[in-house]
């Protein structure tokens, strides 16, 4: 569904992105974990086409993303969800025209299927009757969870969460862990999470990768990166001060 | 050494005025092809207008008022030495429908709704908004640059004719209550004067003006780089730029007026 291959990326000098290889199945929920700075989000901007390779590509259902034209390109974006880190929700506009976005620009269907998708979506993350409020009088954990109603709402085929559940509530957490996994159970959806929090990884993940050095060091299951005897993969999944990661030099970034 | 430095930084210079024009051209075709492109949007072009007109027309109508009156008191000075206080009205009415009116309301609109379009444009951009519009896959040119390009380029013209109207107003308030010309008079020798040709080449050229307004501003939000700082930098830059290419698109369409309608 999505392979990831080879793909390279640099920022004025600093090489973010190294020949890194990645395949996502369909319906599967991967999780990508690594320190921050490392390059997550990144990765998940090139899936949907945000930024350019330098080198290698990502094939999203076998057609390259990077060499679509602009209208297979949006074709493609109606079918692939982005949560942004930040939310990104429009401030011009309140929740409910933020959630329904793309159905008010892109389809013709009723005001009233309109409010119903928006709260239903609504709903899903727990925020049911709020379409009213501007996101300026939101709060942070809010924004997030918008952000998620926004990106299930045209009911996508693949999701990219940048960390759904960063500054969130453990409780709001777990609820949102557990929709991220209802999704895939019941629409069988294919989904690619960034996260740093451990907990959320093993609740959600039917993969796990580790990014490090702009490459994958470890894909496999919970268990599989639990197990795992790589120092770098135990000092992070661990949450130690001490380990290979801080002491090599030039990672501090 | 410092001769070398010399070249490197003029090297610079060019080379970021080339990416300015490049990225601004760019910018501009693109915003042209999407104009024509449906799906119309009047609602959010309507909107921009709206709001373009509201925030300008008051200090437009205050600033061209001033200049009536500056400007009638100002030939006064010199046209009462030579006894033809009558020609104020003619020269008033040229000087603002030809060059002040289009002048002076472009440059309160770049700094009003020029600087708010960079601002607003740079902090969707800062905080991802113009990245999420494109994943919902929505063209951000098609839905932010070419409603505030549209709208400018109509409301432009129609607050210079208001900027020309208020104008000569002031200047008619001090003539005919100051100076002792009497109304018709002075009603008189301002139309005489005015040409259509006049009228038409002074909106022309805010409808111009309009265009440059909307596509710097617009181009410099996209561009902004690094938080609310870049934000304001952005703000400050788009402003100055719009200013020296209105002087700098006057001159020129002056000039060419002056040679093709003589
Ligand atoms: N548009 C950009 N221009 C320049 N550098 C960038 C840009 N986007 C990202 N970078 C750099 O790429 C690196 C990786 O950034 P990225 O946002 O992907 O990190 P991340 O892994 O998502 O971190 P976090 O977990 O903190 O969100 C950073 O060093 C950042 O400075
Ligand atoms: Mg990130």
């Amino acid at each position: 569904m999505i392979e990831i291959r080879e793909l390279s990326k640099h920022f004025n000098n600093h090489q973010v992105l190294n020949r890194l290889s990645l395949n996502i199945e369909k319906g599967q929920t991967c999780v990508i974990i690594g320190r921050s700075g490392c390059g997550k989000s990144v990765l998940l901007k090139h899936i949907v086409g945000l930024l350019n390779p330098d080198e290698g590509g990502v094939l999203v259902e076998g057609k390259e993303v990077a060499k679509l034209n602009p209208l297979e390109l949006d074709q493609l974006r109606s079918k692939i969800s982005m949560v942004f880190q930040g939310g990104a929700l429009f401030d011009s506009m309140n929740v409910a025209d933020n959630v329904g976005f793309s159905l008010i620009e892109h389809t013709h269907i009723t005001q009233k299927e309109l409010s119903e998708r928006v709260e239903e979506s609504l709903h899903l993350v727990g925020l049911g009757g709020i379409g009213n409020l501007t996101p300026a009088e939101l709060s942070g954990g809010m924004k997030k969870r918008v952000a998620l109603a926004r990106a299930i709402c045209i009911r996508p085929e693949i999701i990219l969460y940048d960390e759904p559940t960063t500054g969130v509530d453990p409780i709001t957490a777990d609820s949102i862990n557990g929709l991220i996994r209802s999704l895939h159970d019941k629409l069988k959806v294919t989904a690619v999470v960034v996260t740093h929090d451990m907990k959320s990884a093993y609740h959600v993940a039917d993969k796990i990768a580790m990014m490090y050095q702009g490459k994958i060091i470890i894909e496999g299951s919970a268990e599989e990166i639990q197990a795992s005897q790589d120092p770098v993969v135990h000092q992070f999944i661990n949450g130690l001060s001490k380990g290979p990661i801080t002491e090599s030099i030039g990672n501090s970034r | 050494m410092m001769f070398t430095d010399f070249f490197i930084t003029i090297g610079h210079r060019i080379i970021a005025c080339m990416i300015f024009f490049g990225g601004l051209s760019n910018l501009a075709a693109q915003t042209v092809y999407l104009t024509f492109k449906p799906p119309y949007k009047w609602q959010r072009i309507f909107e921009q207008a709206k709001k373009a007109g509201n925030e300008s027309f008051p200090i437009v109508a205050l600033v061209a008022l001033f200049i009536g009156f500056i400007f009638a008191l100002q030939t006064a000075y010199f046209m009462q030495r030579i006894g033809s206080e009558i020609y104020i009205a003619s020269l008033v009415a040229l000087t603002v429908v030809r060059e002040l009116g289009p002048v002076i309301t472009a440059l309160i609109v770049a700094g009003r709704v020029g600087a708010s379009n960079t601002a607003e444009l740079g902090s969707m951009q800062v905080t991802e908004q113009i990245d999420a519009l494109e994943t919902l896959a929505t063209n951000p040119v098609k839905y932010l640059v070419v409603p505030r390009f549209v709208a400018l380029s109509i409301m432009l013209p129609v607050l210079t004719l208001y900027a020309n109207i208020i104008g000569i107003l002031g200047s008619y308030i001090i003539c005919v209550f100051k100076l002792g010309i009497t109304s018709s008079m002075y009603m008189n020798v301002t139309f005489e004067a005015l040409l259509y040709k006049d009228l038409f080449t002074g909106l022309f050229k805010a409808w111009i003006f309009g265009m440059v307004i909307a596509l710097i501003s617009c181009y410099e939000g996209f561009n902004v780089e690094g938080g609310a700082e870049g934000v304001g930098k952005a703000t400050t830059r788009s402003v100055v730029f719009t200013f020296i290419m209105i002087i700098a698109a006057d001159c020129f369409f002056t000039a060419l007026f002056y040679f093709i309608f003589p």
